[in-house]
């Protein structure tokens, strides 16, 4: 499990964001997580709380948007879901399918921020 | 007091992956062959590159390795024997490798007077999949008595494999190994992977496999 890797990654990246909005407070951090990813959901939400204590992001909610597996297949000539990690066939014509278009994203899609007028220069 | 949505979209190991791709590019230049050999602890990783570095040695090849795990020295001793150059990673506790660490131990290493690099990561099936080391073949092993349905429960690590390797194939037969299965399900989660059957006992596939490491070598040119 590399979660606390993962959460001190979020950690610096936010706090890194958040100079351009001074004394702004995190509410939200959202995740887009591929199905691929090798990241679980309830480790990261387990760590998260502990993790971000004595941060900018303590206190802030993580929202963790799971993307599933998207193939090309070639002889559909479309990109097709993955229903399951547990075979890669194309659900429509049940040909194998290697040509990944999404699932291994680890991101941060977004931050939803309070911001604090104090500190806003007019 | 307003609300506001920041879009970040920024890449979690956006770290690592920029490293590795300054490894990449390293590897290409110097003409070595980097592999990522990943599986469970106790697959065969080392005893496996232990047989591969001695045969490459003796077809005259450049060959070294660096080899990850979280205490001890001892996976580096035993590949040391072959002769190569091998340097072991401590992670103390860190369940894979990071193309930091990969960086941190090349140095002094001239990588153009090498032919192949292996790396031997952490035994886990879970966390090194995530890690780009910056490798063009990663090898996902599997060993006859870790159960066929391994790649179905491990689908993350499989499915970014560019090759397969099943070892300890000397223990097939008391193990009651189901070969095709193992095969069929290596392939139902990576379709169309090479998939090697090796013994480090017996050095049973060696030769497919050497002949396999010597293509990809000459691809890259
Ligand atoms: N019979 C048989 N035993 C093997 C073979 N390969 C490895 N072993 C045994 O399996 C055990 C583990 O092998 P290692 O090479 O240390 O495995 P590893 O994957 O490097 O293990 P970690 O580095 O701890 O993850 C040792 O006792 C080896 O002797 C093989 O081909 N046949
Ligand atoms: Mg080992």
């Amino acid at each position: 499990m590399h979660e606390l890797s993962i959460i001190s990654s979020i950690v610096e990246s936010v706090t890194e964001s958040l100079a351009a909005y001074p004394g702004a407070q995190v509410i939200e951090v959202r995740l887009r997580v591929g199905a691929l990813a090798s990241v679980v959901e309830d480790s990261l939400q387990f760590c998260y709380q502990i993790a971000t204590e004595d941060t900018p992001l303590a206190g802030s909610k993580l929202v963790v948007n799971v993307l599933p597996v998207v193939m090309h297949c070639e002889p559909c000539g479309q990109d097709v879901t993955l229903p399951s990690l547990q075979s890669f066939r194309c659900p429509q014509c049940g040909e194998f399918v290697a040509d990944l278009r999404q699932g291994r994203e680890l991101e941060i899609e977004a931050i939803e921020i309070e911001e604090n007028h104090d500190h806003a220069h007019c | 007091m307003t609300t506001r949505i920041v879009e970040l979209r920024k890449g979690i190991l956006k770290k690592n992956d920029e490293l590795a791709a300054g490894l990449r590019q390293r590897y290409t230049a110097a003409g070595v062959l980097v592999l990522n050999l990943v599986s469970s602890p106790g697959t065969g990783k080392t005893a496996f590159l232990e047989l591969t570095l001695r045969e490459l040695r003796t077809r005259g090849a450049r060959v070294a390795a660096l080899v990850g795990d979280l205490e001890t020295d001892n996976d580096a001793r035993r590949l040391a024997a072959s002769g190569a150059p091998v340097r072991q990673i401590n992670t103390h506790g860190i369940c894979h490798l990071d193309a930091d660490m990969i960086t941190s131990h090349l140095g002094g290493w001239q990588l153009d007077e090498l032919d192949y690099l292996f790396i031997e990561n952490v035994g886990n099936l879970v966390c090194p999949s995530s890690y780009d080391l910056g490798e063009k073949v990663r090898v996902a092993l599997l060993s006859v008595t870790e159960g066929e349905d391994k790649p179905l429960k491990y689908p993350t690590l499989f499915n970014s494999a560019d090759a397969a390797v099943i070892t300890k194939m000397d223990l097939a037969v008391p193990c009651g190994f189901d070969r095709d299965l193992a095969l069929k399900n290596i392939n139902e989660i990576r379709p169309g992977i090479r998939i090697f059957e090796t013994s480090a006992k017996t050095g049973a596939g060696m030769d497919t496999w050497l002949a396999y490491l010597a293509e990809e070598r000459e691809g890259r040119k």
